[in-house]
C-alpha cells in the first residue's frame, strides 16, 4: 500500500509546492506599477459596462447534468468490461439491456433537441 | 521502506525534471515546426536555431508585472491557475515510461506509481482539471474569461463522455485498469490496440485533443470573437501555469494515446524508454500538425461532433468489440 | 502509519466540511466541498476500496460538482438577495435535525464498536478492486444494476423536461 500511494502524495506535494512557489516568485520578482487603468477590466479598450456574471443559457446546465448522468453510465461500464471475458455471452447481453434503456433516453434527448445549439 | 521512499524521490523528481523540459521545449518545437509549414524560419535569434528560446521566453514571463485587475475575486483569481497546473501534473504518475530496469542488484519499475486503478486514477483527476478553468473564467470578472471559461469547460465535460466510453473497448481485451498490464498486453505489434481498436484509437485522439482545448478544438480561446478566453486577465507566471498546464496536458493526452494504443514503450532493438518517446512525440508532431492544417470548429458544431456523433459510435465501438470477442 | 494518515484526512475532511457552512461566499463553499469529497476518497483508500475511491472523485468531485458551480455562477446572488432574516420554523428545524443526526452518529458508533472483530482478518487480494467488484455486479447485484438504467432514463428525461420549458 506504501509502495503505491507514496510516490503518488510525493508528487502532488511537490507539484503543490512548485505551484505556490512560482506565484509567489512572480508575485516578488516583478515590478508592481499599478495605475487605475491598467488595473480596470479589459473590454477591448472601452470602458467596462455593467457586471460580468449575468445570467447564461440554460444549456450549459443541461450539459452538465447529462454529463452526469452519462458519468455514472461510464462508471458501470469499467468493471463491466474488465470481467467481460469471464461473462462471455451473458454479460453482453446484460449490457445490452442496460444500453438499450439508456439509448432510449440519448433519443429522447435528440428528438428534443437538447444538443442543437441554434 | 527507506528504499522505497529514496526510489519515489529520485522517479519524481527525474520525472518532473524531464515534464518541464519538454514543455519548454515544446513551444519551442511549435514555434519551429509552424514556421516551417508556413516557409519561414521561425525562433533563430536566441542561441542556434533559437534554441535558447524557451529559456528566454521562461525568465521574461517571471520578471513580467504581475497585474490583478481591480473588480477579481482575489482568492479564486490567485487559485484558479494552481487549480489547473496541478492536476496536468498529476497524471504522469501512472503513466509507465519504460521497462524494469535493474540497478546495484535491485529492479526498479519505470512508473512512479503502479497503481491498479491506473487509467481511472487518470479520469479522476483530470475530471479536476475542469475547476482551473471555470473559476479562472469566474474570478477574472470579464466578459470574455467568463465565455471562455464556460465554453472551455461544457466542451471538456461533453468529450470527457466520450472520451470515457472510447477505452472500454482497451480494457476489455487487457481485462485490467492498470496502465503497465496494459503495456503488457501487447507484447507484439499485431496486439497492439491501435490495430484490435481502430475506431476506439480514432475517437480517443479526436476526444483527447478537445480535451487538452487544441485545434480544431481550441473554442474556448478563439483568438478573434474572445481576445483570450479565460486567461485574458490574466499576467506574469499565473498566466505561464495556464500554458504550462495546457503544454503538460498535451503531453499527456500523448503520453496516454502510447500507452493504451502504441503499445507503449514495447519495441524491437531499441531500448524500451527510446521506444517511449519516439511515440510520444509522434503524437506531439500530430497535435501541431494539425494545429498547422485544420481551421477552428463552429461551437454547435463541436457540440453536435460530440455528442451526436462521437457518443453513438463510441457506444458502437463497445459493442461491436464484445460481439467479436465473444464469437 | 496507517492511523496517523487517518487522523490527518479526518481532520482536513471535518475542517472542510464545517467551512462549507460558514463560507458567505458560495464560490468557496463549493470548493470546500470538493476538498470535503477528495479527502473523503482518501479515506476509502485507506479501506482499501480503491475503485469506490476514484469513482468518488470521477463522479462527486469531477461531474455533480461541475453542476453546482454552474448553478452558483448562473445565481450569482449578491448578498441582498439571499434572505439572511431568520425565519423561526428554520431554525427550529434544523435545531430538530442536527439532535436527530447526533443520536444516530451515536447509535452507529455503538453498534459498529461491538462489530469489530478482536482477532487478526486477511483480505482478499482483490477486494474492493474492480474485478471482484465486477463480479458482484454483475452476477449477484444483477436486478439492481438494471434498474438503475431505469434511473438514470428517468434523470433525462427530467432534466430535459425542466430545462426545456417549451418543447
Amino acid at each position: 500500500m506504501f509502495k503505491t500511494y507514496f510516490p503518488i502524495a510525493l508528487l502532488l506535494i511537490l507539484v503543490l509546492g512548485m505551484a505556490f512557489v512560482i506565484v509567489l516568485l512572480s508575485r516578488f520578482l516583478g515590478r508592481r506599477i499599478p495605475s487605475k487603468d491598467k488595473l480596470s477590466t479589459y473590454e477591448c479598450g472601452i470602458e467596462p459596462t455593467g457586471d460580468a456574471r449575468g445570467r447564461f443559457p440554460v444549456k450549459f446546465f443541461l450539459i452538465a447534468i447529462l454529463f452526469i448522468i452519462f458519468d455514472i453510465e461510464i462508471v458501470f461500464l469499467y468493471p463491466w468490461a474488465v470481467v467481460f471475458k469471464k461473462l462471455k455471452v451473458f454479460g453482453l447481453i446484460e449490457m445490452g439491456i442496460f444500453l438499450f434503456i439508456l439509448l432510449i433516453g440519448y433519443f429522447y434527448i435528440v428528438k428534443k433537441g437538447a444538443l442543437r445549439w441554434e | 521502506m527507506l528504499t522505497v521512499v529514496i526510489i519515489a524521490l529520485i522517479k519524481v523528481a527525474v520525472v518532473l525534471v524531464v515534464l518541464l523540459l519538454m514543455i519548454a521545449y515544446l513551444t519551442w518545437l511549435e514555434r519551429k515546426l509552424l514556421a516551417h509549414f508556413q516557409v519561414r524560419l521561425g525562433p533563430m535569434r536566441v542561441g542556434p536555431h533559437g534554441l535558447l528560446q524557451p529559456i528566454a521566453d521562461g525568465l521574461k514571463l517571471l520578471f513580467k508585472e504581475d497585474v490583478t485587475p481591480s473588480g477579481v475575486n482575489k482568492v479564486i483569481y490567485t487559485l484558479a491557475p494552481i487549480l489547473s497546473f496541478v492536476p496536468a501534473f498529476m497524471v504522469f504518475a501512472v503513466i509507465p515510461f519504460g521497462d524494469k530496469i535493474f540497478l546495484f542488484g535491485r529492479s526498479i519499475d519505470l512508473v512512479i506509481s503502479d497503481f491498479n486503478m491506473g487509467i481511472l486514477y487518470i479520469f479522476a483527476v483530470a475530471s479536476l482539471g475542469v475547476y482551473g478553468i471555470v473559476l479562472a473564467g469566474w474570478s477574472s470578472n470579464n466578459k470574455y474569461s467568463l465565455l471562455g471559461g464556460l465554453r472551455s469547460s461544457a466542451q471538456m465535460v461533453s468529450y470527457e463522455v466520450s472520451l470515457g466510453l472510447s477505452v472500454i473497448g482497451v480494457l476489455m481485451l487487457s481485462e485490467s485498469l492498470s496502465l503497465v498490464d496494459i503495456v503488457r498486453s501487447q507484447d507484439t505489434i499485431f496486439n497492439w490496440y491501435i490495430f484490435r481498436q481502430p475506431l476506439g484509437f480514432i475517437i480517443f485522439l479526436i476526444c483527447a485533443i478537445a480535451e487538452t482545448n487544441r485545434l480544431p478544438f481550441d473554442l474556448p480561446e478563439a483568438d478573434n470573437e474572445l481576445v483570450a478566453g479565460y486567461y485574458t486577465e490574466y499576467s506574469s507566471m499565473k498566466f505561464a501555469m495556464f500554458y504550462l498546464g495546457e503544454y503538460a496536458n498535451m503531453i499527456n493526452a500523448s503520453a496516454i494515446a502510447t500507452t493504451l494504443f502504441l503499445g507503449g514503450w514495447q519495441g524491437p532493438w531499441l531500448p524500451p524508454v527510446v521506444w517511449f518517446f519516439l511515440k510520444l512525440f509522434t503524437f506531439l508532431f500530430l497535435f501541431i500538425w494539425l494545429r498547422a492544417t485544420l481551421p477552428r470548429f463552429r461551437y454547435d458544431q463541436l457540440m453536435r461532433f460530440g455528442w451526436g456523433i462521437l457518443l453513438p459510435l463510441a457506444l458502437l465501438n463497445i459493442f461491436i468489440t464484445g460481439i467479436v470477442m465473444v464469437w | 502509519m496507517q492511523f496517523f494518515i487517518f487522523l490527518i484526512v479526518s481532520i482536513i475532511l471535518v475542517v472542510a466540511s464545517i467551512l462549507v457552512i460558514v463560507q458567505r461566499n458560495p464560490v468557496v463553499s463549493a470548493l470546500f466541498l470538493i476538498a470535503a469529497l477528495c479527502a473523503q476518497a482518501i479515506l476509502y483508500l485507506l479501506l482499501n476500496a480503491t475503485f469506490l475511491a476514484v469513482i468518488q472523485i470521477i463522479v462527486y468531485a469531477g461531474a455533480i460538482m461541475v453542476l453546482f458551480l454552474f448553478v452558483i455562477m448562473l445565481l450569482n446572488l449578491r448578498k441582498d438577495e439571499f434572505g439572511f432574516e431568520k425565519r423561526k420554523a428554520q431554525r427550529f428545524f434544523g435545531i430538530l435535525f442536527a439532535i436527530l443526526l447526533l443520536v444516530e452518529l451515536g447509535v452507529v458508533i455503538k453498534i459498529g464498536l461491538s462489530k469489530i472483530p478482536s482477532t487478526e482478518f486477511s483480505l482478499d487480494p482483490d477486494f474492493g478492486g474492480v474485478q471482484s467488484i465486477g463480479k458482484a455486479l454483475f452476477t449477484d447485484y444483477l436486478l439492481p444494476f438494471e434498474l438503475t438504467s431505469v434511473l438514470l432514463l428517468v434523470a433525462m428525461v427530467g432534466a430535459i423536461v425542466l430545462a426545456k420549458k417549451k418543447l
